[in-house]
């Protein structure tokens, strides 16, 4: 019981006339668990959450969240949303609107302040939101998630228009989230940022999901290459020779490997001795493994 | 309930911020004070007191006016919080659509009775300073109030299914401009045109006051005017409201907006936020 997902969707399918939406999708996420939602612009990000949250008449599937099915009460205790480049009435002030949102959410307002301040908005909180700069107005929509300890918060593109500073602390607050045990969908484009700050990414392409795994099994079933870079000490045409791949402004060589040859090819790299001065890995980056999935059929 | 009134105070508030509140009360209160002043120049021509004069011409207004302020303060609401992502982040919450509707009538029905027993209020304490008032004009008066917020509730309905008809907060402004043209105006002139067609017969007689006690506007003559034989003779709609039982008047005044609330209520749950 303990393990069961706080969101479950199976087969979900909303169409739209001229658009895919989503297709056939299927996500679980756990308590604590911080899920990447990836996909170029029109994959079907804030499709495939605001069907989960019941915003949208779905066509097909089932979603439960928290074990509560799709539309319950239960079910919207237990979820927090933050809009894609979410804004609210300019004529209120943050204080006021946070206020709302815990009224709504059934908690003390006293707790929607005590947000405002972890958000670093305690200074503008009686400020009207009109008033607010981009950033600002994206804190105060990340403030009104943590109302009520949700199960599940769906964040779509939290990060969209934060300065670098924001963005760190924005990861942290989503950092503590998870912490206390809610599980979190991120949409998002700042792969960086991805990286260190998940635990499984979910790919989404044409609405259907073309990969859901951890960074380190999607890096292992890509089977990328990995790149060595080898500078040569007076003439790199021996080393083009032996190994191919391409050259780099005369006295370098690029080449692909595949992880279970890499040992062997550094070998034989070192073993040319004296002709080498010096020699990189490059690992395939998260770049190149989004865009293995994301344009797969580009490609074939 | 709580959250009703959680949604009904920050629609309020923002009723206040907005000025709608005070330009609605400002509109009101300066059109009433006029009428009431420029009928004392006339009011005793016609043996009636100068509140029943001012009265009879502040239904006039009303009729025009009171819709006006009320899609004005309703038309933004739905169309607004969908176009800032607030709707759909709103929704998310555990609070209904018909509790979050709600909340918005309880403010906005809030601010236009404030806005109706200001300005009409004013004018009447302007004619009593002036000695034409007594119990049955102050009647006439509460009456006009009365009517005056039922009317404006029905508008504050429609302004909401027009707003959750709406793509954009532009295109509900256009929309409540449409309802308000077509219903306060057209109508009118169109019923007019027919009675001149018609030219005393059966739709004049017969059909005409039942048509024109529909429209909730309308009504609000009928309303004002079939409280007294006095208002009727200012007013001129005595032909009209003869013809109909006392009742018909505030049963249009009293029905429109409950009908506009279950069509607003209809048209927001259809819509995707
Ligand atoms: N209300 C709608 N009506 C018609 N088509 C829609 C609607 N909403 C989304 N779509 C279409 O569904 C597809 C997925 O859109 P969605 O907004 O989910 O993309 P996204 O992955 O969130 O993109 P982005 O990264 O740009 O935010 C797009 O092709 C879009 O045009
Ligand atoms: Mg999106």
């Amino acid at each position: 019981m303990a393990d069961r997902p706080v969101l479950d969707a199976v087969g979900l399918t909303r169409q739209f006339a001229g658009a895919h939406g989503v297709r056939d999708v299927s996500l679980q996420v756990h308590a604590g668990e911080r899920v990447a939602l990836l996909g170029h612009n029109g994959a079907g990000k804030s499709t495939l959450m605001k069907a989960v949250l019941g915003l949208l008449p779905i066509d097909s599937g089932t979603v439960s969240i928290a074990g509560q099915p799709l539309g319950t009460v239960a079910a919207r205790v237990a979820v927090a949303y933050l809009p894609e480049a979410v804004s609210f009435h300019p004529a209120l002030t943050g204080r006021e609107q946070i206020r709302l949102f815990a009224r709504l959410a059934g908690v003390k307002t006293g707790d929607g302040d005590a947000l405002l301040e972890n958000v670093g908005l305690a200074d503008a909180a009686d400020r009207r939101i009109g008033t607010y700069s981009k950033g600002m107005r994206q804190r105060l929509g990340m403030a009104q998630v943590f109302l009520g300890k949700p199960m599940l918060a769906l964040l779509d593109e939290p990060t969209s228009g934060l300065d670098p500073m924001a963005r760190h602390d924005l990861y942290a607050l989503i950092d503590s989230l998870a912490a206390g045990g809610t599980g979190v969908v991120i949409a998002s484009h700042a792969l960086t940022e991805i990286e260190a700050r998940t635990d499984r990414i979910a790919i989404l392409r044409h609405g259907q999901m073309v990969a859901d795994a951890s960074l380190k099994e999607l890096f292992a079933r890509a089977a990328m290459p990995i790149h060595i870079r080898v500078k040569a000490k007076h003439d790199a045409a021996a080393l083009f020779d032996r190994f191919g791949g391409r050259r780099i402004n005369g006295a370098q060589v690029e080449f692909a490997v595949t992880q279970d040859q890499k040992l062997a090819r550094l070998a034989e790299v070192i073993a040319m001795g004296a002709q080498v001065a010096d020699v990189e890995i490059i690992p395939s980056s998260l770049e190149d493994l989004y865009r293995h999935y994301s344009g797969q059929e580009e490609r074939a | 309930m709580i959250r009703v009134l959680a949604i009904a105070t920050t629609e309020f508030r923002i009723l206040r911020r907005n000025r709608w509140l005070l330009t609605a009360t400002g509109l009101l209160s300066v059109f009433a004070l006029a009428l009431t002043l420029s009928g004392a120049t006339n009011s005793g021509a016609l043996g009636v007191d100068l509140l029943t004069v001012s009265v009879a011409s502040m239904t006039t207004l009303a009729v025009y006016l009171v819709p006006l302020v009320a899609l004005l303060m309703s038309f933004e609401t739905i169309a607004g919080d969908a176009e800032r992502g607030s709707l759909a982040l709103v929704l998310t919450y555990p609070v209904s659509r018909s509790a979050l509707l709600a909340g918005k009538f309880l403010a906005h029905l809030s601010g236009l009775t404030i806005a109706v027993i200001t300005g009409f209020g004013l004018a009447g304490l302007l004619a009593f300073a002036l000695g034409g008032a007594g119990m049955a004009s102050a009647l006439a008066l509460a009456r006009l109030m009365l009517g005056a917020v039922l009317l404006g509730s029905a508008f504050i309905a429609i302004g909401y299914v027009v707003s959750a008809f709406s793509g954009s907060v532009a295109a509900a402004a256009g929309g409540a401009g449409f309802v308000w043209l077509v219903l306060v105006v057209l109508y009118d002139l169109v019923l007019l045109a027919l009675v001149i067609w018609d030219d005393g017969g059966v739709f004049s007689r017969q059909v005409f006051p039942w048509v024109l006690a529909a429209n909730p506007a309308d009504a609000l003559r009928l309303f004002s005017v079939t409280a007294s034989a006095e208002q009727a003779l200012v007013t001129g709609m005595g032909a009209a409201a003869a013809v109909l039982p006392r009742w018909t008047a505030l049963a249009s005044l009293l029905i429109w907006p409950v009908l506009g609330l279950l069509l607003a209520r209809v048209a927001f749950a259809r819509r995707v936020p």
